[in-house]
């Protein structure tokens, strides 16, 4: 592993340079690396820089305002939000996930398949297959989805609607496209009608094809270069998702299941509502971002991944045809005895997801119960709330208290991105020791430390941005804190060496 | 369901200090204009897919938030080219750019920017931002009036000039 690299023996006197912010993810990111005078990296970070205070803002509202209020920390995954945070109040309000009415269920199980499919195509379509399809180190310009639809019109154009088609899906369950109120304490606010299911249905078997040619794309783009793509920024980590009492996929609901780096089931079927007594978080001074780890193993050894690769790992099937070939394939090209840990596997493990989507929608839009006006049931009111699903970018956790009149007191959330942080900083590390130490820094180079960390799709967060913000800018400084060399990316795309602005 | 031909298209976080200006002004516009030609959309931030809504549209008006405006600026736009590789949220005029590569000559399409300072977490809107607001809310409601080609005329004549970046 890399973990000598997170703090450098002795800074002073090294070189320091800074990719802020991290750019294709969404929020606010920076690398840093520390070189010597042979350009060698003898520390590499990367920090999160906005002290988000989630938990702060969602203290003192009533419970009922959650699903909507918490859809507002994200602009990206605001289903994911409001999803677990509705499980966590269907507990406030004394139901337990198996007292919810079955329509209700499979609709809040089609806005998650709706919103994992948008999230997915959004990743990889726009976020990722630039680098996948032109290289990591080709020319700048070239690396967005414009470029994509412009060589590749078909593939983006596939992208930009199998994104809307996700978007769809939301809109018809909760009413809007962002903002939406489908899910309420203790069940859904409204069936889907006949003619919004017929809607659905109309592009279902065009969404199917594409997905599937998704699935195929990525296979094909990890093959071509094989070595390569299984080595790069590939680490090797314990595993934590949500599985199915029967060991399938799940990402709606389930028990927690970790495997360490050999595959051996760490524990499985595991309770959510007792997850603080599986995972501790460590804060380290230099980022806002926490490090979680499983108890059990410690600080040093129980850090782990969430996330596609997590989920298509720990499974034992996924119980949807199409998609369990493509594991079953995936498993068998990517031939570690046990799990498969390279990171640019994560965009496989994704598509492979997508699929299962795809699948899901299709067989929910023709279950009747959807249109079933049982949608709420009611129990006795609890103090504490946990609520636990798999967000895209992987296990969600969201744990509320609230008093007497109703008021949220306590709230904590683990968010995806944080529980793959030391995994993010140590593909982070790889790539430095493997692919830049030694070399002369240059803007391709540095997109390779963005492309080890796009891999895990990071929300870094904020759904804040106004016109003007969030230029790129590089910055090399000698051991006298003198900017020696400045590479500037402005918001418009255009990039260039010399004065900062 | 064929498209209004106005499409008010408003980007911002609600729970984020002045980055709620986009949505709050269509809050303010909703019933004061006619829902049988303006449809009004919020999100986040824009993406390539929202290229998609700006199909058979007569006219388009993007509102946002903006850190450099004193106020608020309304501005032609034209497509630039989206090298949107330092987020992944597009400008305006980068999805116009999209616009461009996947159907052919976008709509007439403007930008509304209101002055803001402030965009963290819980914030409430700043006392600046909410006179911009009002007066923007103002501009907005004169250019709203009338049937879509006289709001297309009164958007061409009041817009400054051309913006590159958007």
């Amino acid at each position: 592993m890399y973990e000598h690299l997170e703090t450098a023996a002795n800074p002073a006197g090294l070189k320091r340079v800074a990719v802020d912010p991290v750019s294709r993810v969404e929020g606010h990111g920076k690398v840093t690396l520390l070189l010597d005078d042979q350009n060698r990296v003898q520390q590499a970070r990367l920090h999160i820089v906005e002290f988000r205070g989630f938990e702060k803002f969602i203290q003192g509202r009533p419970y009922w305002e959650l699903p909507v209020l918490v859809q507002r920390l994200c602009g990206i995954c605001p289903v994911s939000h409001h999803l677990a945070a509705a499980k966590a109040i269907d507990q406030l309000v004394g139901v337990d996930p198996a007292d919810l009415p079955p329509a209700a269920d499979k609709l809040r199980r089609l806005l998650h398949f709706g919103q994992v499919l948008q999230s997915h195509a959004l990743h990889f379509f726009y976020l990722s297959s630039p680098d996948l399809l032109f290289g990591f180190d080709s020319e700048i310009g070239q690396r967005s989805v414009v470029a994509v639809l412009a060589d590749h019109p078909d593939i983006g154009l596939q992208g930009v609607k199998l994104r809307k088609y996700g978007q769809e899906v939301i809109r018809m369950v909760s009413g809007k496209r962002v903002h939406g109120t489908g899910a309420i304490p203790g069940g859904m606010n409204k069936p889907l009608s006949c003619e919004e299911r017929d809607y659905l249905l109309q592009d279902i078997g065009q969404i199917m094809d594409w997905a599937q040619a998704a699935v195929a794309l990525v296979k094909h783009l990890h093959g071509a270069n094989r070595p390569f793509n299984d080595q790069f920024a590939t680490i090797r980590s314990n595993y934590l998702s949500l599985v199915n009492a029967d060991g399938a996929l799940e990402l709606y609901h389930g028990g927690i299941r970790a495997k360490n780096a050999d595959g051996a089931t760490l524990f499985d079927h595991y309770d959510y509502c007792d997850y603080q007594d599986l995972i501790r978080e460590e804060v380290r001074s230099w980022t806002y971002m926490k490090f979680p780890y499983l108890s059990a193993l410690g600080k040093a050894e129980g850090w782990y991944r969430v996330g596609p690769l997590a989920r298509v790992n720990n499974c034992d099937f996924i119980d949807t045809p199409l998609a369990e070939a493509a594991r079953v394939e995936f498993k068998q090209h990517l031939a570690d005895p046990a799990l498969v840990h390279s990171t640019l596997a994560f965009h496989w493990a994704r598509m492979i997801e997508l699929l299962h989507c795809a699948e899901r929608i299709e067989q929910l839009l023709a279950d009747p119960d959807l249109l079933s006006s049982d949608l709420v049931a009611q129990g006795s009111k609890r103090y504490e709330g946990i609520g636990v699903i798999e967000a895209p970018r992987g296990t969600l956790f969201h744990h509320y208290q609230v008093d007497d009149n109703d008021i949220v007191t306590k709230a904590n959330l683990i968010v995806s991105t944080t529980s793959n942080n030391t995994g993010m900083n140590e593909s982070v590390r790889q790539v430095a020791a493997e692919y830049l130490s030694g070399r002369e820094l240059t803007e391709p180079l540095l997109n390779q430390l963005e492309v080890a960390i796009r891999a895990y799709d990071p929300c870094l967060s904020c759904a804040t941005h106004a016109v003007g913000k969030m230029p790129l800018q590089v910055e090399l400084v000698d051991a006298d804190g003198q900017v020696i060399d400045r590479l500037i990316r402005h918001s418009n795309g255009e990039f260039a060496r010399g004065d900062a602005v | 369901m064929a498209a209004k031909p106005v499409l008010l298209l408003a980007c911002g976080n609600p729970s984020r200090g002045d980055d709620a200006l986009g949505p709050l002004l269509l809050d303010a516009l909703a019933e004061h204009v006619d829902p049988d030609l303006v449809e009004s959309v919020t999100d986040f931030q824009l993406q390539i897919e929202h290229s998609l809504d700006l199909q058979d549209r007569q006219l388009v008006i993007f509102i946002d938030a903006s850190v450099r405006e004193p106020s608020f600026e309304f501005t032609m736009l034209t497509p630039a080219p989206a090298l949107s590789h330092t987020t992944h949220a597009l400008s305006p005029a980068a999805l116009l750019g999209v616009y461009r590569s996947l159907h052919g000559l976008p709509p007439p399409a403007y930008l509304l920017s209101i002055g803001g300072h402030s965009f963290e977490l819980g914030e409430a809107l700043s006392p600046a931002a909410q006179a911009n607001l009002a007066q923007a809310t103002r501009f907005a409601l004169d250019l709203l009036q009338g049937s879509p080609t006289e709001m297309a005329a009164c958007a061409a004549k009041l817009a400054v000039t051309p913006s590159v970046n958007g």
